[in-house]
């Protein structure tokens, strides 16, 4: 909707170099300058003239230096939006952009929807008529690709805690609702320090996960890769290939268990975090190593699983029970062994996998791996795999939505502090609750009623 | 024989409580209605609870009596006990419920439908809907009368295809012993509307003399005259009580051992039937470790020796009834007057509708009440008067009336029949509601009587006493922010400290203070000298509107952000022909029709993107002045 709020994303897709710009659009623009960014010399930015250029400092709220940045000004109307806009040049890589974006959003910028800043110049007037359907296409490409992968990928950690904070507040929602709605029904009464007591443990908790968030403990994680095979297939010789071949961002991740090595590489300047399952318990029974937990998550919330294959061995029974748990993911298929003479084409198994997902490789002899990384980098473009980009969108605008719940449950606190009543308290509790139903994205309103019928005898 | 009986420009067929609230509006804007009902004697029955009203269902009442309806005056005049319920729980939700005399709730009705000008009643079972194109015509009755008519509007209540079911006895009836309207659903299928069929139900009703009251509690009413109409002023009614008991380990056996021959779970039950008005049966299954529920028993009349015992909604055999009655406490030796039973019908599902309730595919033709799907009187009559204006809006070529979300229950109502569609009989609460705060039951007036009367309906009286209502509070929302309070009056001190705020410490205007949670009205009232003495339903509006300030703004904000997608309005596109929208939203949309933007966006399956395409496509309509 186009409202006059002021708007804030990531404008150009995250390439080598890690040189991203941050745009921001709206009446505020320039004004919130103030409180992100600091300038070389000393300026007043509300003073900028149009189409000038600045050098600065990105700072957050705790005044630390995120990035050295190049800002551009430009006032409405003569801008792309038509509305005053201003374009933060990073140049700190990924992870830089995105806390430059966060910090942007903490000051008052909503993030921008798919297609927002095309949206705005159509109805503004700077893109004619003949462009309409092309403002279309941006909405509905930018839609329909990552954002929905990312989302899958975030999800892991996060999505568990939210989902059980969600939890908390419908509990006292429909406790609330149900007494509401049938006061002469026997509801089971919630006194306000009782529920000033569960809101309470929920802020603390939405608390601890903005403080994660704010650490950039999810974007440092990079795009989820995870190669699966059986035992000796080649798993450690493709990640040592891969590493020989990219200079590793991270060697070494702190928190992670022994028993799965991670690496993050650097894939044509897009971080990819490598997960090998051979640092799975060693066991014979290849269907107990499977039904290790840590295997079904890392396949779980992988972006990308590289399956391997042996072409000295042909399709094996072990090849079959790992095909069997990748249906529906995004897979490619690694044959390994090329170079050893007798290999050949694996023929069977092939009903599993598209004919395009099969890269011939040598992980010892470093054979086939340049396909392996151009596949890779087609997926993310494609839109089949998750793009840096779109991971941080979806990081910022969750990191955004937490605090607004946060905000409300603090809000409904107060409420109950100050003796108001039920109906005050909820519309704070409800808030907070279809909130944190958007990074789920499981939350319809007909769910609360549900649930109060489903938990209370009620009715006459 | 068919033969010619006559034209009109309003037909209704029904006279439950959408249709008497549909032909006194259509009638009282003006137009020529003819009121065709089953029976006359069962105009505005109760076949449930003798009860109007209770949160969110009070609302509507007075959201109909606000827009000029007759539900809430008739409810005062017959009522024979009536409650403040939610109390303790905010202003938002605060609800009356009313008892009534059930037969002189009908003959009051009767009797208003009968001396109101240019309404005509009639006894006939209508058997057809006559239409040209897509226009309506008129109706066929089985006697043969054909009556022509601009526009028809449908409240056909339980009647459609009505079973009754009773463990393994099912026939043909509508409620209370009555016939049913057996052809008229072939009728609605010619005109190609999708059909669906539910299911409620109703407890039996029992000889107060066999009634030990002594063993069950008394609830009496409240004493204060509480009114549903703003127009309802001076009237002296009756105060009697209903008596609470319970069921028990004994009572719960007897159900049990008969589930077997419970139409609920032997299949015999085809109809969906609504969560929220469970039988006692499927209470005791589904919440298999309460061993007691609540059971009311409700007097139906001041000349009458029933009850209703509320609580106790069954389809079991009659013999099952009486031993499970006669479980509990203080009904030992009950005797049932009525039989409990289960009631089949046939509705219409509601997204075939406009929000204006008119059917989509016939012009002129509309439907209100349980033939939509929904269940309670109040429900039914706040759809009875939106079909029965907008027939008559239709009738004078004006521009159909749509209430929204914002305004008022009948909004959200509505908006939620036509637009999210039901899956179970809908019952109208006010946690449905997004603007709670504003929706209350003490402004239904602010809210919808200058709209009633620019249509027409709401009378002069009814405006000037609105407008009388809305000064005072006007001036004395200004005298209290401007009156100052000094901090040396003792016995207002006396009072803070006793409430447990803090005593003045300086000069405060009296809606400062009144913004503490603790301090009421009426506590600063008797405290102060030369208080203007209000009547106690403004007082409580007043300090309301102080109190609620900021969350009263906050929601305010909220509604002007939701109305500007709501006037953004939506042509009769074709989707399917409509470039970058979701395969899913397209067929959506053209399932539903949305009227607006804002409308598009509550249907499931229509995403953000899919809106933000439409709104790109509203754009390059407006400049190029044609439809893509």
């Amino acid at each position: 909707m186009h409202d006059g709020e002021t708007i804030a994303a990531i404008s150009t897709p995250l390439g080598e170099g890690g040189i991203g710009i941050v745009r921001i659009s709206g009446n505020d623009a320039i004004k919130l300058l103030k409180k992100v960014a600091k300038p070389y010399r000393k300026k007043n930015w509300e003073e900028c003239r149009s189409h000038s250029l600045h050098n600065a400092y990105i700072v957050d709220k705790d005044n630390e230096v995120v990035d050295e940045v190049l800002i551009s000004i430009m006032r409405a109307p003569k801008s792309f939006t038509g509305e005053d806009v201003v374009e933060i040049n990073c140049h700190g890589g990924i992870v830089a952009v995105s806390k430059t974006l966060e910090v942007v959003i903490a000051a008052g910028a909503r993030l921008a929807e798919a297609g927002e800043f095309t949206k705005r110049a159509f109805l503004n007037g700077r893109i004619d008529l003949a462009q309409a359907e092309s403002v279309i296409d941006v909405i509905r490409a930018k839609t329909n690709t990552g954002l929905k992968v990312a989302l899958k990928q975030l999800e892991g950690h996060l999505s568990q805690k939210i989902k059980v904070l969600k939890e908390k507040l419908l509990e006292i929602l429909i406790q609330m609702e149900a007494g509401i709605d049938f006061p002469e029904d026997e509801v089971p009464y919630l006194s306000p320090d009782e529920a000033k007591r569960k809101l309470k443990e929920i802020a603390v908790s939405l608390k601890e996960l903005i403080d994660d968030a704010g650490r950039g403990r999810i974007i440092r994680e990079g795009i989820k890769a995870v190669i699966i095979g059986k035992p000796n297939v080649g798993k450690s010789s493709l990640l040592n290939a891969l590493l020989n071949e990219n200079r590793a961002l991270v060697t070494e991740i702190p928190g992670t268990t022994r028993d799965v090595i991670e690496e993050v590489i650097n894939i044509k300047g897009i971080p990819l975090r490598i997960i090998d399952t051979a640092g799975i318990r060693k066991t014979e029974n290849l269907v107990e190593e499977l039904g290790v937990e840590k295997t079904r998550s890392s396949i779980e919330e992988a972006a990308i699983i590289l399956f391997m294959l042996d072409a000295t061995t042909d399709w094996t029974e072990q090849d079959e029970i790992i095909a069997r748990e990748l249906i529906d993911k995004e897979v490619l298929v690694l044959v390994n062994k090329i170079d050893v003479q007798n290999s050949q084409e694996i023929s069977n198994g092939k009903q599993y996998f598209k004919e395009s997902e099969f890269i011939y490789i040598s992980a010892k002899e470093g054979m086939g791996i340049k396909d392996l990384e151009n596949a890779i980098i087609k997926r993310i473009m494609g839109g089949k795999v998750v793009s840096p980009e779109n991971l941080i969108i979806t990081k910022a605008r969750h990191l955004k939505i937490i605090k607004d719940a946060y905000n409300h449950v603090n809000e409904a606190i107060s409420a109950l502090q100050k003796g108001f009543t039920d109906d005050l308290v909820c519309i704070d509790v409800k808030a907070a609750w279809l909130l944190l139903g958007k990074i789920t994205g499981e939350t319809v309103e007909e769910d609360m009623i549900d649930r109060i019928f489903e938990e209370f005898c009620i009715g006459k | 024989m068919k033969y010619k009986a006559g034209e009109y420009e309003v037909i209704v067929i029904g006279g439950g409580h959408a249709g008497c609230e549909a032909a006194l509006a259509s009638a009282r804007m003006g137009c020529r209605t003819l009121l065709l009902t089953l029976n006359i004697d069962n105009i505005a029955l109760m076949p449930c609870n003798p009860a109007v009203g209770g949160p969110a269902k009070g609302h509507l009442v007075r959201e109909v009596d606000a827009l000029g309806g007759e539900i809430g005056i008739n409810t005062d005049q017959t009522l024979i006990q009536v409650r403040l319920l939610n109390t303790g729980k905010g202003p938002a939700v605060r609800a009356i419920r009313a008892q009534c005399d059930k037969k002189f709730y009908q003959r009051k009705m009767i009797l208003t439908l009968e001396s109101q000008e240019n309404l005509t009643v009639k006894e006939a079972v209508v058997e057809k809907i006559i239409s040209r194109g897509d226009k309506v015509r008129g109706v066929i009755t089985r006697n043969g009368a054909e009556f022509k008519t601009q526009t028809l509007v449908l409240t056909t209540g339980t009647y459609l295809r009505g079973k009754i079911i009773v463990g393994d006895i099912k026939y043909s009836g509508g409620p209370s012993g009555q016939q049913a309207a057996v052809k008229l659903t072939d009728s609605l299928k010619d005109l190609g509307l999708e059909v669906g069929r539910f299911k409620t139900g109703t407890p039996p009703r029992v000889d107060r003399r066999t009634v030990d009251f002594k063993k069950m509690k008394e609830q009496p009413g409240d004493t204060k005259p509480l009114r549903f109409s703003f127009m309802s002023e001076g009237i002296i009614r009756p105060n009697v009580s209903c008596w609470l008991t319970n069921t028990n380990k004994k009572t719960h056996e007897i159900i049990r051992s008969n589930l077997h021959r419970a139409p609920l779970f032997s299949g015999t039950i085809e109809g969906i039937g609504p969560r929220y008005c469970p039988s006692i049966e499927d209470k005791v299954v589904r919440f298999e470790d309460k061993e007691s529920h609540q059971v009311f028993l409700e007097p139906e009349g001041m000349d009458t020796y029933e009850m209703y015992v509320q609580g106790m909604s069954t389809s079991l055999p009659e013999d099952v009834q009486q031993q499970m009655l006669r479980s509990i406490n203080g009904m030992e030796n009950v005797t049932i007057m009525r039989t409990g039973y289960a009631i089949e019908y046939d509705i219409i599902w509601p997204v075939q509708l406009h929000p204006t309730l008119e059917t989509k595919n016939i012009k002129g033709l509309f439907t209100a009440g349980q033939i939509n799907g929904t269940s309670g009187y109040e429900e039914a009559a706040a759809q009875g008067i939106l079909a029965g204006i907008n027939a008559a809006l239709v009738v004078k070529e004006k521009e159909k009336l749509v209430i929204k979300r914002s305004e008022a229950y009948i909004g959200v109502l509505v908006d939620d029949l036509v637009t999210k569609g039901i899956e179970e009989p809908y019952r109208m609460l006010t946690s449905r509601a997004e603007y709670r705060l504003l929706l209350r039951h003490d402004n239904a007036d602010e809210r919808l009587t200058e709209l009633g009367w620019k249509i027409g309906l709401a009378s002069k009286e009814r405006m000037e006493r609105f407008f009388k209502k809305k000064k005072i509070i006007k001036r004395e929302l200004q005298r209290l922010s401007t009156f100052k309070i000094k901090p040396g009056n003792k016995s207002l001190n006396e009072m803070l400290v006793k409430r447990g705020t803090a005593p003045l410490k300086k000069v405060i205007t009296a809606a400062e203070l009144l913004k503490r949670p603790e301090i009421s009205y009426r506590d600063l009232k008797n405290c102060m000298d030369d208080w203007p003495d209000l009547d106690p339903e403004i007082e409580f509006q007043v300090e309301t509107e102080i109190k609620y300030e900021g969350y009263i703004k906050k929601q305010k904000e909220q509604v002007e952000r939701f109305q500007k997608l709501e006037d953004k309005k939506l042509p009769d596109w074709d989707y399917m022909q409509l470039e970058g929208l979701s395969r899913e939203a397209q067929e959506k949309l053209n399932k539903i029709r949305p009227i607006s933007l804002g409308q598009a966006s509550r249907i499931s399956g229509v995403s953000p993107a899919d809106i933000n395409v439409l709104l790109i496509l509203l754009e390059k309509r407006k400049r190029s002045g044609s439809v893509p």
